[in-house]
Formats: C-alpha cells, sequence, structure tokens
C-alpha cells in the first residue's frame, strides 16, 4: 500500500505542469494485456508512463485476437504489440470496420517462421538452410510421422502455411499443429532433455531466445507476392514458397477516440516505439529474472530513464 | 463402442430379448453398410451427409442471436445488468486486492484475512479447519500469489452467492410448480452437458470481456446442482412436520420460511458445497476469455514454460478448493447451536467477536508494516525454478522416456491410430445404427430413438468428422481409465483405511485445474493423440474409482455373508455377489467418467487435436456465436446419448435387484 501512495505522490507532482497544458480526462485509459511476457511488460511500462503524468491507467487481460474488436468499440484504448504475421489480418479487417486507429511502429522488427535450438545443428551441420534441412529430415522423424521427419507448427488458427509450404518445396516432413504456445514450448523442453534434434514454429522478439539459444531455417527470401501469385518464388505452381518476411512490423494501435480523449497520452503513444533488444531485456526481468510483470516495469523504467523520458517531454 | 458395452451382462432378463433382437438387426445394418462402404460399392452421399444437405445451422443460430441480442434489446438489458454487477465485483476488487474503485478501502491486508479464515475454521471444525483456514492464505501469500487469488476470490464470492440465490429461486419454483420443472430438466441436462467454451463466448458478447462476462459464466455454471439439490431436499420434506407448521397456524411464506427450508437445510448445504466447487473450477478456466487472477496466470506461466510456478499456482487452487470444500462439508454437519437464556451476548457471538477484533488488529498492523500487507515477489518463497530442475531431470531418466517410446510406438501408432482411422471410416449412416444399436441393447426403443435423433442432428451439423474424433478421444480414454481405474477401486474397496485414502486421492485429483494435466501429457508423450487421451484419462478415472469402491462397500453386508456361507472363494464372491450388485452403482460412475471426458477433451485442444474442442477454442477469438453454440451442441448431444442410455440401464438394472 505504501508503494503505491509513494508511486501516486510522485505521479502527481511530476503531473503538475501537465495538469496545466492537457486536458486528458480522468477517466482510465484501458490497457489490454495479453498472455506472454513482452506484452505484458510493456503494457506496464506504457501504463506507469500515463500514471506519472496524472493520468488513471486499468489493465484488462484479453485474448490477443479479440482485442481489436474491443479497441473498435472503445472498451479498450489501445494495444502495444500488433504484430504483423500473427495480428495483422485481424487488425487489417478491425481497421476495415472503423474504430480503430495505427499509431506507428516500433523500432523493432518480428520474424516468425521455422526455427530449431541449437542443439539441432550438431546433428545437422548445414542448417540454416533449408535444403540441408531437408536432406537431414529423417533425424526429425518421429514415430508417427513414419519416414518422413516431423515440423511441429503454430495452433492451426495462426494460419502459418506450413503445410504449404513442405507441399510446395517437396520437402519430406509432415506438418503437425500444436494447440497452444504452451505445448509448443513443452515439446522443445522435451527434446532438450536429450538433445534430440527438433524444428517448430518460433517468433522473434520472444523470452524463448532467451532459454534455448537456436536459429531460424533459411528459406527462399520472401519476395512479395509470394502469398498470391504462384509465379513468385522458386516453384513456379505454387504459392508459399518462400520463408516468412525477415523484417514483419511491430505496431501500436489506438481507439480512434483516444486522441480526443486523452490528447496528451496519445501524443506520447505515438513517440513510444521499442526495440528488440528492450524488448528483449522486458521479456528476460519476468521470463529469467522472474520478477512479476509490475516490477518488471518498474525495474525497466529505472533504468531506461533516458529512453522514455524523452517520449514524455 | 467395445468398451462400453463390457459393463452389461450377456444374459439380460427376459423382457429384453426382444430388444435385444432389435439391437442385432440394427447393428446388422450397420456391418452390411461398411462392408459396402469398404467394398466401393456405397454411394458418396450414404458416406457422409454432403455439404450440400448440411442445413445453415451456424447462420440461422447467428441470426437467431442477433435478432434476441439487438431487435428484442437483450443486448441493452444486459449491458445495463452489466453496470451493476460491474459495480458489486467493483466493491470486492477494491477490498480484496484495491482495485482503484469505490469504498477505496482495500487492499486488506493478507494477514487480516487468514485470521478470519482460521477464525471461521475453528467455528465450523475446531482447531483442523482453523489451521486449514489461516493455512491455505498464508501459503497463497507466502508463495507470492496473493494478488492472482484475490483477483479469482473477488469474482468467486460475487458469483458463488449470486448463484446460491438463483439456483435457491428456481429450486424452490420448481418443486411448487410441476410446469417449471419439467421445463427446467431438460435445459439442466443439456447445461450440465454444454462444454465450457459454450458459455464463455456469449458471456462475454453479452456482458463485457473481464470480470463480469467471468461471473457471469461462473454463475450459470455452477446453478444447475443447486436448483437439483434444492428440489430434493423439498421433496424429502417429512408430511409431519408439515402438518404440524399448518396446525400452528403458518402461512404460505411462513411454512416456506420456517419449515421447508430450515428441513431441507442438509441438502441445501450439499448443493452450496457443489456452488462453491464448480463455482472455482470455472473461475480458473474462465482465464479463457480475460478474466485475471490464478487461472490467468496459469496459463501465462504454461506459455512461458515455466512449469515449477504453474504447479506451484495449481497447488494454491487445490489448496484454496480443499479449504472451501471442508468448510462447507463442516457447516453442513454442524447443526445450529443455541444458547442458554441469559447467556451474555458476546459469550454466544464469541467467534464474531474474536474474528473481528484480530481483522481490525491485522489491519491495523499492515498500516505500518508493509510485509504484513502484501508480500512482493522478491520476498516470497516461490520455488519455480527448482521444481522445473526437478521435472527436467525426471524427464531425462532413461527408464521413464523408455517408457514413453514404447508407449507412443506401440500403442499410438498400433492400438489408437488405427482405431479412429477404423471409426473415421465407417459410414455415418452405420455410424448412427450403431450407436442406436448401442442403446437399444442397454436402454430401450425410446433411448434408442432419441439417440437416433441426436446423432443424426450431429451428422447435419456438417462437423461429424471432427464430432467422431472427439468421441474416439473420450471412449479411448475412458476405457483406458476403465482398465486401470477398476482393477485399482476393487483392489482398494477391501478395506476401509485404502478405500479412505483412495477417496483422498480422488478429491484432490478433481479440485486440480484441468489444464494443469496437459503440460505433463505434452512432456511425456509430444502433441500426439496419446498425450490428449493421458490427459483425459486422469481426469475420467476419478469418478469411475470413486463410485467403484462406493459400490462394492454398499453392497449390503447379508449379501456377502451368504457368500462366505456358501463357501465361495474371494474370487466368486467378487464375480458372483459384489460385483453384479456394484455394477449399477459402477455404471452411474461410468457415466460420470465419460461426462468428465468429454468435457476435458475440449480442454486438451491446448495440445493441439482435429477435433470439436480445436475448433470451439478457434471461436473463443471472434465473435461467431453461432458456429460456437452448433459445435457445443454437437458435444453435448453425444454427451446426452450416452448420459440417458447409461443412467436408464443402470436404473433398470437397479430396479430388477431390488436395490432401490
Amino acid at each position: 500500500m505504501k508503494k503505491t501512495t509513494t508511486a501516486l505522490v510522485a505521479g502527481i507532482l511530476t503531473a503538475l505542469p501537465w495538469a496545466v497544458m492537457a486536458e486528458d480526462s480522468s477517466d482510465p485509459i484501458v490497457i489490454p494485456v495479453h498472455n506472454w511476457s513482452s506484452q505484458i511488460v510493456m503494457s506496464n511500462v506504457v501504463g506507469q508512463i500515463f500514471e506519472e503524468m496524472g493520468l488513471n491507467v486499468e489493465y484488462v487481460t484479453t485474448d490477443s485476437q479479440a482485442v481489436y474488436e474491443s479497441v473498435r468499440l472503445g472498451d479498450v484504448t489501445l494495444e502495444m504489440e500488433v504484430w504483423e504475421g500473427a495480428f495483422g489480418a485481424s487488425f487489417r479487417a478491425a481497421m476495415e470496420k472503423g474504430g480503430i486507429v495505427d499509431v506507428g511502429d516500433h523500432d523493432a522488427v518480428t520474424r516468425e517462421d521455422w526455427w530449431y535450438p541449437m542443439w539441432t545443428k550438431e546433428a545437422c551441420p548445414g542448417l540454416p538452410s533449408w535444403e540441408a534441412l531437408n536432406d537431414c529430415a529423417e533425424l526429425f522423424q518421429t514415430a508417427e510421422t513414419g519416414e518422413k521427419g516431423r515440423y511441429l507448427d503454430g495452433p492451426v488458427d495462426w494460419l502459418k502455411h506450413g503445410q504449404e509450404r513442405v507441399e510446395a518445396l517437396d520437402m519430406d516432413f509432415v506438418v503437425v499443429n500444436a494447440g497452444s504456445a504452451a505445448a509448443l514450448w513443452a515439446e522443445i523442453g522435451a527434446a532438450e532433455a536429450d538433445q534430440k534434434p527438433i524444428v517448430v514454429f518460433n517468433w522473434t522478439p520472444n523470452f524463448a531466445e532467451a532459454v534455448w539459444p537456436g536459429e531460424f531455417v533459411e528459406f527462399p527470401t520472401w519476395v512479395d507476392g509470394c502469398d498470391k501469385d504462384p509465379s513468385v518464388g522458386p516453384n513456379p505452381d505454387a504459392l508459399y514458397d518462400c520463408g516468412n518476411p525477415a523484417d514483419g512490423y511491430l505496431k501500436k494501435a489506438a481507439w480512434d477516440g483516444m486522441e480526443d480523449k486523452w490528447p496528451s497520452a496519445y501524443a506520447v503513444l505515438e513517440k513510444i516505439s521499442f526495440t528488440n533488444p528492450q524488448i528483449a531485456e522486458m521479456a528476460r526481468l519476468v521470463d529469467v529474472d522472474e520478477l512479476e510483470p509490475e516490477e518488471a516495469a518498474e525495474e525497466w523504467l529505472a533504468t531506461n530513464e533516458d529512453v522514455w523520458r524523452s517520449w514524455v517531454e | 463402442m467395445a468398451a462400453l458395452s463390457e459393463g452389461a451382462p450377456a444374459g439380460f432378463a427376459a423382457p429384453a430379448l426382444g430388444r435385444n433382437r432389435v439391437a442385432v438387426v440394427l447393428l446388422a445394418a450397420a456391418a452390411v453398410l461398411t462392408v459396402a462402404q469398404y467394398g466401393g460399392l456405397l454411394p458418396a452421399a450414404l458416406h457422409r451427409v454432403p455439404e450440400s444437405a448440411v442445413p445453415p445451422f451456424a447462420p440461422m443460430l447467428d441470426a437467431a442471436f442477433n435478432f434476441v441480442k439487438d431487435d428484442l434489446g437483450l443486448l441493452a438489458l444486459t449491458r445495463w445488468l452489466t453496470e451493476g454487477l460491474q459495480w458489486v465485483l467493483d466493491v470486492t476488487a477494491n477490498l480484496l486486492f484495491g482495485k482503484r474503485r469505490w469504498p477505496n478501502l482495500g487492499p486488506i491486508p493478507w494477514t487480516a484475512i487468514a485470521a478470519v479464515a482460521g477464525v471461521v475454521g475453528y467455528y465450523l471444525g475446531g482447531w483442523r479447519l482453523a489451521l486449514l483456514g489461516a493455512g491455505v492464505f498464508i501459503w497463497t501469500a507466502l508463495i507470492g500469489q496473493w494478488k492472482d487469488a484475490m483477483e479469482t476470490m473477488s469474482v468467486l464470492v460475487v458469483a458463488a452467492p449470486l448463484a446460491f440465490a438463483i439456483g435457491l429461486g428456481l429450486g424452490i419454483l420448481a418443486w411448487k410448480h410441476r410446469a417449471v420443472d419439467a421445463a427446467l430438466r431438460p435445459i439442466l441436462s443439456a447445461l450440465q452437458t454444454l462444454p465450457f467454451f459454450t458459455y464463455l463466448l456469449p458471456a462475454v458478447i453479452f456482458f463485457k470481456v473481464g470480470p463480469t462476462a467471468g461471473a457471469v459464466a461462473t454463475t450459470i455454471y455452477a446453478i444447475p446442482p443447486m436448483i437439483l439439490m434444492t428440489t430434493l431436499g423439498l421433496q424429502k420434506v417429512p408430511a409431519e412436520v408439515v402438518e404440524a407448521g399448518e396446525m400452528s397456524g403458518a402461512t404460505r411464506w411462513q411454512l416456506l420460511r420456517h419449515v421447508y427450508l430450515p428441513s431441507a437445510r442438509t441438502e441445501i448445504l450439499v448443493g452450496v458445497n457443489q456452488v462453491i466447487m464448480l463455482c472455482l473450477a470455472m473461475v480458473v478456466l474462465t482465464a479463457f476469455i480475460g478474466m485475471p487472477g490464478l487461472g490467468a496466470k496459469l496459463l501465462s506461466m504454461m506459455g512461458s514454460f515455466k512449469l515449477g510456478r504453474s504447479f506451484e499456482i495449481g497447488i494454491t487452487i487445490v489448496l484454496l478448493a480443499v479449504m472451501l470444500d471442508r468448510m462447507s462439508k463442516a457447516w453442513v454437519v454442524k447443526q445450529p447451536v443455541h444458547h442458554e437464556k441469559g447467556t451474555s451476548w458476546w459469550r454466544c457471538h464469541i467467534h464474531l467477536v474474536v474474528g473481528t477484533v484480530l481483522f481490525a488488529a491485522f489491519c491495523v498492523l499492515g498500516q505500518f508494516v508493509e510485509v504484513a500487507t502484501e508480500i512482493g515477489r522478491r520476498q516470497s518463497f516461490s520455488q519455480g525454478k527448482l521444481i522445473d530442475t526437478w521435472i527436467k531431470s525426471f524427464l531425462a531418466i532413461d527408464a521413464v522416456q523408455a517408457v514413453t517410446g514404447f508407449l507412443r510406438a506401440f500403442v499410438n501408432v498400433q492400438i489408437l491410430i488405427p482405431f479412429r482411422n477404423f471409426l473415421l471410416s465407417i459410414p455415418t449412416p452405420a455410424f448412427i445404427l450403431a450407436v442406436m444399436a448401442f442403446a437399444m441393447w442397454l436402454g430401450g426403443r425410446r433411448q434408442a430413438i432419441v439417440a437416433g435423433v441426436f446423432f443424426g442432428l450431429v451428422a447435419l451439423s456438417g462437423w461429424w468428422d471432427r464430432s467422431v474424433i472427439t468421441l474416439y478421444s473420450v471412449l479411448s480414454a475412458v476405457a483406458i481409465a476403465a482398465l486401470i481405474g477398476l482393477p485399482l477401486a476393487i483392489a482398494a474397496s477391501r478395506s476401509e483405511r485404502w478405500s479412505r485414502r483412495i477417496l483422498l486421492a480422488c478429491d484432490t485429483a478433481q479440485t486440480f485445474p484441468s489444464f494443469v494435466y496437459l503440460i505433463p501429457a505434452i512432456m511425456l508423450f509430444g502433441i500426439t493423440d496419446i498425450a490428449v487421451i493421458f490427459s483425459i484419462l486422469i481426469f475420467a478415472m476419478v469418478p469411475l474409482i470413486r463410485y467403484t469402491v462406493e459400490g462394492l462397500r454398499t453392497v449390503p453386508a447379508e449379501m456377502t455373508e451368504a457368500a462366505d456361507m456358501a463357501g465361495a472363494t474371494a474370487m466368486q464372491k467378487l464375480w458372483k455377489v459384489q460385483l453384479p450388485l456394484a455394477l449399477p452403482t459402477m455404471a452411474v460412475g461410468f457415466n460420470q467418467a465419460l461426462m468428465f471426458a468429454f468435457f476435458m477433451v475440449i480442454i486438451a485442444a491446448f495440445i493441439g487435436t482435429q477435433d470439436l474442442g480445436q475448433e470451439l477454442q478457434r471461436t473463443l477469438a471472434g465473435t461467431d456465436l453461432g458456429k460456437n453454440f452448433v459445435l457445443g451442441l454437437c458435444v453435448a448431444l453425444m454427451a446426452l446419448t450416452f448420459d440417458l442410455v447409461i443412467l436408464k440401464w443402470a436404473k433398470d438394472r437397479k430396479r430388477a435387484l431390488g436395490l432401490d
């Protein structure tokens, strides 16, 4: 209780000059949190910055796909991590319906693709090239996949097109879909126990990089249209015959009423931009140092004051 | 299906003879169709319902929902109710974890809550419960999960009383008016078999994402047993008691308030116990729709592969459940205390006084000592990393890997996958005929027709293959659970002590949040069918064991003595006397196991399946209410078929054995 009081007092003191300038509403800014750590910490960091400005903030836990509908309706005020690959479609769909605005990109880039933990490379030294991976396919076989190797894709509803790629590039792999991110980690964890080679769907920035060092498989480089025009990419008759873009965007989004209701908060949100190392650092505080997200956010704000001060002033 | 029919004795009583013949005919027809399919003689339209023939149930339901929601103004009504509910939840949220809302008093220090729990425990059941009550809260605080636990509790303390009040009211109505009873019964059975994902989405749409939707879903989920127990209790009130009430000139209201309800106290309190347990089970699952608290924490811990801390959260939930369960059961047993006239007020309310004083004292203390108010992550005693290493080193043991490797290579590849492919290869009409044959054989004509209609609807839903895969997981898991659970239960039922131990283990296993089982399942078996079945089977084994133990132990002593006197060996006694007599009770356990399996198979979508659960989980992320309902109904219809047939059989059998 004491901590919050001091934080409040500090908040009010620093906010005094602001209170004069901006006429931000005193209604709470509702920030959604999802179930992965970097997003939770980042949301808390932004929330604490807003609190420093004397605004009210509230966090709600929401589904990471359904949140765009909530932002659109104003039930939730903003979204800190819009991943091009994972949420681009939901975001664009909400944009078309109206009510949500694009508040610009972070410096950070995102990448989602086939990935393997480092110990896999010892068994299959030709990696990260995809041809080499295909030549080692038998290393990845399981009781259920028989002769072929197994590639563990993300949940079906993430729509990662692993199956299409295997067909387009004629690979000796069977695609199995995990039911959740947790299932992916459990498989990697189980493989780690006896250093079994494994190739799974993964993405960056992500806590997994800190726990299991690894690399992405290098597929034919992404060319625009690879997912729409069969002639693009090495296989002239198939879609999805390239790797995913290696530098996907990471956006911020907000409810279109935010700018009017909390103008100064909106101005800050526009300036906020995190880099890959900063996001990894936030995830590390929670995933490796085992801090609670709020504490991790406090810690990050304390050590990176020079970064975020410039956004506020 | 083969596994299910094993439960029935081969030579059934005389009136069933005609029934059996019909069943055989149905089965033969199914076999002919299947063979025709294998021979390539069956037209495709008879193999699977063609897409064009599938009625657009989902858009129809969507239209109906939209009509009710927007045109009839239900959404406006529920959103208005949401405001009220939100206000109540804000109050509890403020008190328990200090959300900044009126009355801005909280958070109550953990020491104060633990002290009150201790006093309540002492009042209900002496030192042991006092220790349990206080101990659970102290554990929660020390392990560093206080805030999450309180987020969960803040919803629980609203949802449970709400479910109690609604359930009691509806129960009384159902008892008074036959029409209400008749209208409620089918709804209740449907509610009890609908997968919980189907409660969640409408809750979100009508009551906003977050705690309000969580509270509503939890409340609805917990109402049915309260209604059933209330009606049961009221029906059992002896006529003499009622007459005594009438003679003393009580009005109808007085009669209800002072005669009926106190007489039905025990049943009603059992209902309360059920409400609390179901609320706790559900409130954790509402993490899927953004309810913060222990469930959400558990999901995010699992999502970042922190097995140790997931496990600790699991323990906290179990402890909370055990505490609430024991306390509410103690309340059932405890009779109201009547003090002699002239006892001073504070002596009558000694527990209240002590509780209040301790509460106030700790609240004051909390103002000065921060640790007495909340324990941060850094001060907590969480051992997450240590448990992580334990789990990992356990998995790295060669023997463990050899066993799981064998199970994967043999059970999965040789048995489970062929079984699944076989089920999928059966033409839809043949499948329905086989289910009808099964219903005919165990239940009767009425059951067979209902089974046919229910499975026919599933076939028309357009989700047939996924439904069959769901059924396959359920049947395989229950069959394996029976193979393991029944011998265990039979062995345990031989001694009082072991029976008690195994029942305690069952109780505990049941309170564990169901999705904690998923992670060890994946780590042991990878993302395979066997992992899915393994997680279901742990969950489904509980009722099987419990009812078998209870069935065997309640075999009338005269019967076993008669067997002893006739010189039966222990084996003969078991097979010829005890098991046949216990079979109806065991069948109820079997039925429960199936219902649990239908519940768990949906959660197992988290591992990675191709069944209805996977599609259901997908709908949660959107606003696809129609599809969500169609999928939910497929699960419910299949579960209801088994429910109807098996319970009918158990009832007939009980009557035939004169056990009723």
